[in-house]
């Protein structure tokens, strides 16, 4: 993995993608998260509440749309606007631009989902509760697997955004809660799952085992990324006239 | 081993054929690759580099296919015509990360180099969003050229170019070509490229329609009839004047003015003020009425 990771594109990438507009929305999302946490946290409406509000929003909602914003931006941007070309005529295998894109996307999803939704637990239960190491667990898995979808995703359609969260509203929200088959193949199932395997409380919604949701996670992330750099090895541009 | 070669090379987007059965050599020097707006340059530039697979035909760059085969970039270098560059980057950070992206063994000194055959060593350090059309254009080659490709693709350089800008570009691209390198460029102006020496590919529709040497087409295009429609305070005085010149070849009183036909245009355009003068006629207007690119492309392919 690290021979496939390309340090040029990894860092103009990460300076691209914080530069764009849209940086703004995950950059303000984690603070919002830990604005809501320290108010509910003063309120202490139920006992259960960390877990509730930071597992069904934090990590079912705040982080895949971090991830959805971020993941779908570090390659889908260049192709979009055609940067991508000046990285792509040079002899860097695709496989290594796609790795190293998703890396980029990886880091910048823990900076500012997964870490944050880890203080967000701390200051609701401690730094040492097994609710802050949970979730920051669960926030883990669910920043690699997802960004590996949203990486394929922007090859895949210049729509990237548009179906992402299609797929996050339809598959993950509404399918995996209402079809037991679909939460083998629900990257919030997996996220949840590990998050309650260390934290275990019934206030997180899971029905996975911790070794099924590693195995499936892995699973997921390296097919949706060799599909996403088979992809970029056919990538094509048309002519104007077409 | 620095060629293009292109065997009955198509290429179709569902009914629409884009490419149409192009057999082509380009070896060292430089080839200029003509034709009007959608004729299918773009389309063969991106056959060439690999951004696009054919649907019929063969197509090797040094010997090898460039589809899915991203290793030619090793001696291809491509400048794309759409100006999206990392614009938050300076023209140098550009130019030596393209360099790090080949793994060049002594990025700066590329860099430095390449940035020197551009003539951007003033504005190296500033960002790229902060350059004009001609730099953009320039910093796009200092980085296809970084590390020092023996074959060359770009697609339509001189756009956005003042004149000055483009024989600069003419010169250097001169010169690579002169060091035995392979130089491809596309152009939609024939205007653009008349100082160039070297070989043309013109294509129509799709087709290759002719091709050959520089002076050859270019004597085409300087001694093509050319119509123009004159309107002047005395027209019909003027057409008996015109009719007595060589360059003249025909005239015709229309409503709208004069419809002057000429063999020759420099001489034409050189006497028609003189003749005016003389005669004491104000010219009101001189339109060419046949300029269109399409025009000048038909009639290199009809002769």
């Amino acid at each position: 993995m690290a021979a496939l990771l390309n340090p040029v594109v990894l860092r103009i990438t990460l300076r691209a993608t914080l530069g764009r507009k849209r940086a703004l929305v995950f950059t303000l999302v984690p603070i919002v998260l830990l604005l809501i946490t320290v108010t509910l946290k003063l309120v202490a409406v139920s006992p259960v509440w960390p877990a509730e509000f930071l597992g069904t929003f934090g990590l079912s909602v705040v982080l895949p749309l971090t991830a959805l914003v971020i993941g779908t931006s570090v390659l889908g941007a260049e192709i979009d606007d055609g940067s991508v070309i000046h990285l792509l005529a040079t002899p860097v295998s695709r496989t290594s631009v796609v790795a190293s894109k998703f890396a980029a996307a990886v880091a910048l999803t823990i900076m500012f989902g997964a870490i944050p939704e880890f203080l967000a637990a701390a200051i609701a239960r401690g730094f040492d509760g097994k609710l802050a190491l949970g979730l920051l667990a669960g926030a883990l898995i669910a920043s690699v697997a997802y960004n590996a979808v949203f990486v394929m995703l922007s090859v895949l359609t210049t729509r990237a955004i548009a179906v992402g969260l299609l797929y996050l509203l339809v598959w993950e929200g509404l399918l995996g809660n209402l079809i037991g088959g679909v939460r083998l193949l629900s990257i919030g199932q997996y996220s949840l799952s590990i998050a309650n395997s260390i934290a275990k409380t019934s206030a997180l919604n899971s029905h996975l085992t911790s070794g099924t949701a590693i195995v499936m996670a892995v699973v997921v992330t390296i097919a949706t990324l060799l599909v996403a750099a088979s992809r970029l090895s056919a990538f094509s541009l048309k002519g104007e006239a077409v | 081993m620095n060629a293009i070669e292109l065997r009955g090379v198509s290429r179709w987007y569902g009914n629409v054929v884009a490419v149409n059965d192009i057999t082509m050599t380009v070896g060292p020097g430089i080839t200029g690759l003509l034709g009007p707006n959608g004729a299918g340059k773009t389309t063969l530039l991106n056959l060439m580099a690999g951004f696009l697979a054919p649907s019929r035909g063969e197509l090797t760059v040094g010997g090898q296919p460039s589809w899915r085969n991203p290793r030619i970039f090793t001696m291809l270098g491509l400048v794309p015509e759409r100006d999206s560059v990392y614009a938050f980057l300076t023209g140098a950070d550009f130019v030596r990360s393209t360099a790090r992206l080949h793994r060049l063994p002594d990025p700066a000194a590329a860099t430095r180099r390449s940035i020197e055959m551009v003539d951007m060593a003033s504005a190296q350090d500033r960002r790229i969003a902060t350059y004009s059309k001609g730099m953009r254009q320039r910093i796009k080659v200092a980085a296809a050229l970084v590390h020092d490709p023996q074959l060359l693709l770009l697609d339509e350089p001189f756009n956005g170019m003042d004149p000055r800008q483009r024989l600069e570009m003419m010169d250097l691209l001169e010169t690579m070509a002169d060091q035995g390198r392979t130089i491809l460029f596309s152009s939609h102006i024939l205007e653009e490229v008349e100082r160039m020496s070297g070989t043309i590919q013109v294509i129509v529709g799709g087709r290759l329609a002719a091709s050959g040497d520089f002076r050859a087409i270019r004597r085409l295009m300087t001694s093509r009839p050319h119509v123009f429609l004159v309107r002047t305070s005395a027209d019909r005085a003027l057409g008996a004047a015109l009719i007595g010149r060589q360059a003249v070849t025909g005239v015709e009183v229309t409503p709208r003015g004069l419809q002057v036909r000429t063999s020759d245009f420099g001489e034409f355009s050189r006497e028609l003020a003189g003749l005016c003068r003389d005669g004491g006629i104000r010219l009101r207007e001189v339109l060419p009425s046949d300029e269109s690119l399409e025009s000048v492309f038909s009639y290199l392919v009809t002769t």
